[in-house]
């Protein structure tokens, strides 16, 4: 049986497809059986930054109507093993996932991987219900600003009543907090919310920090999973997360103000 | 002479955003969390003062004013009901 991941926010914009791409590859890395599914359904994205658009045939929505069969919507990743994905559709919209498809769609998955990664839209309505219905655990990603932590605490709320473990009464969804974006310049100004801050406000336990970094774009217009880039700050701080997800104590990184050099403060370097 | 002030207005350091950030945050939470659980009966509230209100006098649904501020320790509800006067001039004022 495969464990139910969502990565959810509530807020837009704030990582979730970029935080969805480098779990996937990075569990995969660590030989996990792994499938990512995009639940943004009319704005699909994953696909791109995971590197397969060209390769989309079909999609989810294809496989809940029962046009496709659900190995022909799974792309296989060429660089990592044992890694798929399944796209979101971009024609159709949010209605055209239901219970019963998408609940479908896990069972089946479930019986030959170890983790289905839920990638969810933005908001609290459908869609995003839909890809936090089935999970078993949620990665809740936050930036260090005010209206994403108060949708992040909003989307818990909704974890707590609304996915099926809730409604079935069973153990609750395991909760883990991904702040993303984190900038600890700014923060050592005071112009960002601190790390503290944001995990007293939500009170979840903490699974990773990924600092603010150029090389999150640099992937994204390459199509590599940003985990791929071992030079990065970004890179580094998401397989530290995959390995906190694994059970392995490892220390956080890239809290403080990166050290810079006389070279690179009179040229302005900036964080990789 | 304007680039001096410039000069002298991007000297002076501009105060840290970041604890008002978690403060405000903090108040907003306690509230919608409370919401999650039980209604929030502040709307409730206004409601049936109103109603009490019209039943012994009459009054114009749009003359009524609420206003609402949720704060850390106490959150003020203040209702302004408009009540016509015997003369119908001008009017007194109920306030709750
Ligand atoms: N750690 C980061 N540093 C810099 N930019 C980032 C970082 N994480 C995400 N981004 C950027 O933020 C934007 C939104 O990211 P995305 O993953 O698409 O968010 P969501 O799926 O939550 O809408 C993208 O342009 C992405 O490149
Ligand atoms: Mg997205």
């Amino acid at each position: 049986m495969a464990e139910v991941i969502v990565v959810t926010s509530g807020k837009g914009g704030v990582g979730k497809t970029t935080s969805s791409a480098a779990f996937a590859t990075g569990l995969a890395q660590r030989g996990k059986r792994t499938v990512v599914i995009d639940f943004d359904v009319g704005l699909r994205n994953l696909d791109l930054i995971m590197g397969v658009e060209r390769r989309v045939v079909f999609d989810i929505v294809n496989v809940i109507s029962g046009e496709a069969r659900l190995n022909q919507a799974l792309i296989r990743d060429k660089r990592v093993d044992c890694l798929q994905i399944l796209p979101a559709s971009q024609t159709r919209d949010k209605d055209a996932l239901t219970k019963e498809g998408v609940g479908k769609i896990i069972e089946e998955l479930s019986k030959d991987n170890d983790y289905i990664l839920c990638d969810s839209p933005a908001g609290i309505e459908k869609g995003a219900l839909m890809a936090l219905y089935f999970a078993d655990q949620a990665i809740v990603v936050t930036n260090p600003e005010v209206s994403s932590v108060r949708d992040s605490d909003r989307i818990l709320g909704v974890l707590q009543s609304k996915s099926r473990r809730a409604e079935e009464k069973r153990d609750p969804v395991k909760e883990h907090l991904l702040v993303t974006r984190y900038d600890p310049a700014r923060v050592e100004k005071g112009e960002m919310l601190k790390l503290d801050d944001i995990r007293e406000i939500l009170a979840i336990p903490l699974l990773g920090v990924i600092p603010e970094s150029e090389s999150v774009l640099k992937a994204s217009n390459t199509g590599n999973p940003v985990i791929m880039d071992q030079e990065s700050v970004a890179g580094q701080a998401y397989k530290d997360a995959v390995s906190r997800f694994l059970g392995e104590k490892v220390e956080h990184r890239f809290l403080e103000p990166a050290k810079k050099g006389i070279f690179s403060r009179l040229f302005g370097g900036r964080a990789a | 002479m304007s680039w001096l002030a410039d000069i002298f207005r991007s000297r002076k350091p501009e105060p840290a955003t970041a604890s008002q950030a978690k403060e405000r945050l903090q108040i907003v939470l306690a509230h919608e969390r409370i919401g999650r659980t039980r209604e929030d009966f502040l709307p409730k509230l206004q409601q049936e003062i109103v109603a009490v209100v019209a039943r012994y006098v009459s009054i114009d649904p749009g003359r009524v004013n609420v206003s609402l501020d949720r704060g850390g320790d106490m959150s003020t509800l203040a209702i302004e009901i408009d009540l016509p006067g015997p003369g119908a001039q001008g009017g007194r004022r109920a306030s709750a």
